[in-house]
């Protein structure tokens, strides 16, 4: 598999295999990090921190734990989260990630932007309400699944199945 | 196990959310192994997240990568173009201090050489004044030499006593000015031939009756003085002059056979 060839690469130092990653998952984890945090400059240095991290631990990772992505997202929603603690953060930024990632992609004004490329701006306009709070929580928010029941007052099954459903509409809009 | 029923439980989409226990992800990750709609459903759940969160990335996000690089120290790309930026006022700093150290240690040295030119060049300047000091004290005293000569010559009281050659010195010469008021006399000893070696010429003060000789001394600077005109003490009452060539130091009594010239005194 080409994917775990890179990763082992990666894990080998080397910085041609690192930089492929980094283009693979960069925006996404910018993304991640910015509606965690919701400010352009801290996210720059959390996502500075993230990748240093990444590099230098990348030996933590193993596949038999999960995917390479599900890894580097953990390392930057925690990374994100530990910002948001930090006292001066706290001072600037108070009860800013309440919002949802949604807002975010609506409130962007630009036509030619990768929003709109990729369809995603269509996909969240259409998107139950649900979903976007599901969504937000277990992915952009890294909470786990009875953490996301307890906030959402819903049974852990629940969450299960909608994650499942919300993920498929997901799918069919943005890989056709 | 329903591989379909597995798939369609939602477990797969948590997975990639990263919410299941170590278990349940090693047991995922066993299934993908075994059942390729697995992986494919795992790879097609991630491609989804992945193009989500990036929509929500506002941002072109290439440059934080060279500034990571740049802490982790690991490219060489952006370490040469950092170093190059800095490279031209580091190497031009450097040249400029390494040139202003020549030119001034060129400049010491230069500085250092003319010093030392200009003391040798005083040395030499001084040399050569004490040289010409000794020369015009030199004619001082020839001066002062010259004019008690013709201060003699021109005095009555002094008498003139030529001596005249004697024997086979036939051909020689001198003369005596005695000033008797000084008691001394200048021997005008220009006629004589220059001493051999190891001989001198020795002045002899006569008296007639009987005939005493008394040695006035020595000529010893004979060879040596330029006009040869020699200052003596005499006390002696002489009738007579006499000049005798002697072995050198002198002799208690003139050699007669050496007798080279002779002059009595006229009143």
């Amino acid at each position: 598999m080409e994917m775990e060839e890179l990763v082992k690469k990666f894990q080998n130092k080397d910085v041609k295999a690192f930089e492929k990653l980094y283009a693979m998952y960069s925006d996404s984890m910018h993304g991640v990090i910015y509606n965690i945090v919701r400010d352009h400059n801290v996210a720059e240095e959390v996502m500075q921190d993230v990748f240093v991290k990444v590099w230098q631990k990348s030996e933590s990772y193993s596949k038999q734990k999960g995917r390479f992505f599900t890894w580097i997202l953990n390392i930057a929603r925690n990374a994100a989260i530990d910002k948001t603690r930090s006292k001066s953060f706290k001072k600037v930024k108070q009860n800013l990630n309440a919002d949802f990632f949604v807002d975010i992609i609506q409130t962007s004004e630009s036509l030619d932007d990768k929003t709109n490329a990729i369809g995603i701006k269509a996909f969240v306009d259409k998107l139950d309400e649900k979903c976007k709070i599901v969504i937000d929580l277990l992915y952009f928010k890294g909470y786990t699944q009875s953490e996301a029941s307890e906030t959402l007052n819903i049974p852990i099954g629940t969450i299960k199945t909608r994650n499942r459903n919300c993920i498929k509409i997901l799918r069919g809009l943005v890989l056709n | 196990m329903d591989i379909n029923a597995y798939i369609t439980s939602g477990i797969l989409e948590l997975y990639v959310a990263g919410v299941l226990s170590e278990k349940e992800n090693e047991e995922v990750y066993e299934l993908m192994q075994k059942h390729p709609e697995v992986l494919q459903e795992v790879l097609e759940i991630e491609a989804a997240v992945v193009k989500l969160t990036a929509a929500t990335s506002q941002r072109t996000n290439t440059h934080i990568l060279d500034i990571v690089k740049q802490e982790l120290k690991l490219n060489e790309n952006t370490k040469t173009k950092v170093v190059s930026i800095n490279k031209p006022k580091y190497n031009w700093i450097t040249y400029t201090g390494w040139a202003a150290s020549i030119l001034l240690a060129v400049g010491l040295f230069w500085t250092l050489n003319q010093n030392k030119k200009l003391e040798n060049d005083m040395r030499i300047t001084k040399t050569h004044q004490s040289l010409l000091e000794t020369q015009i004290e030199t004619s001082k005293n020839s001066l002062t030499e010259a004019n008690t000569l013709i201060s003699v010559l021109r005095d009555d009281s002094i008498y003139k006593i030529p001596l005249a050659g004697q024997g086979s010195f036939t051909d020689t010469y001198a003369k005596v000015y005695w000033d008797k008021a000084t008691e001394r006399i200048f021997l005008d000893a220009e006629g004589l031939p220059e001493p051999p070696k190891g001989k001198v010429y020795q002045v002899w003060s006569l008296t007639l009756n009987p005939l005493t000789p008394t040695s006035l001394g020595t000529i010893d600077d004979f060879a040596t003085d330029s006009n040869k005109i020699f200052e003596i003490q005499n006390t002696n009452t002489s009738e007579a002059f006499g000049i005798t060539l002697e072995p050198k130091g002198g002799s208690a009594t003139p050699t007669m056979e050496q007798l080279y010239t002779l002059g009595v005194v006229t009143s």
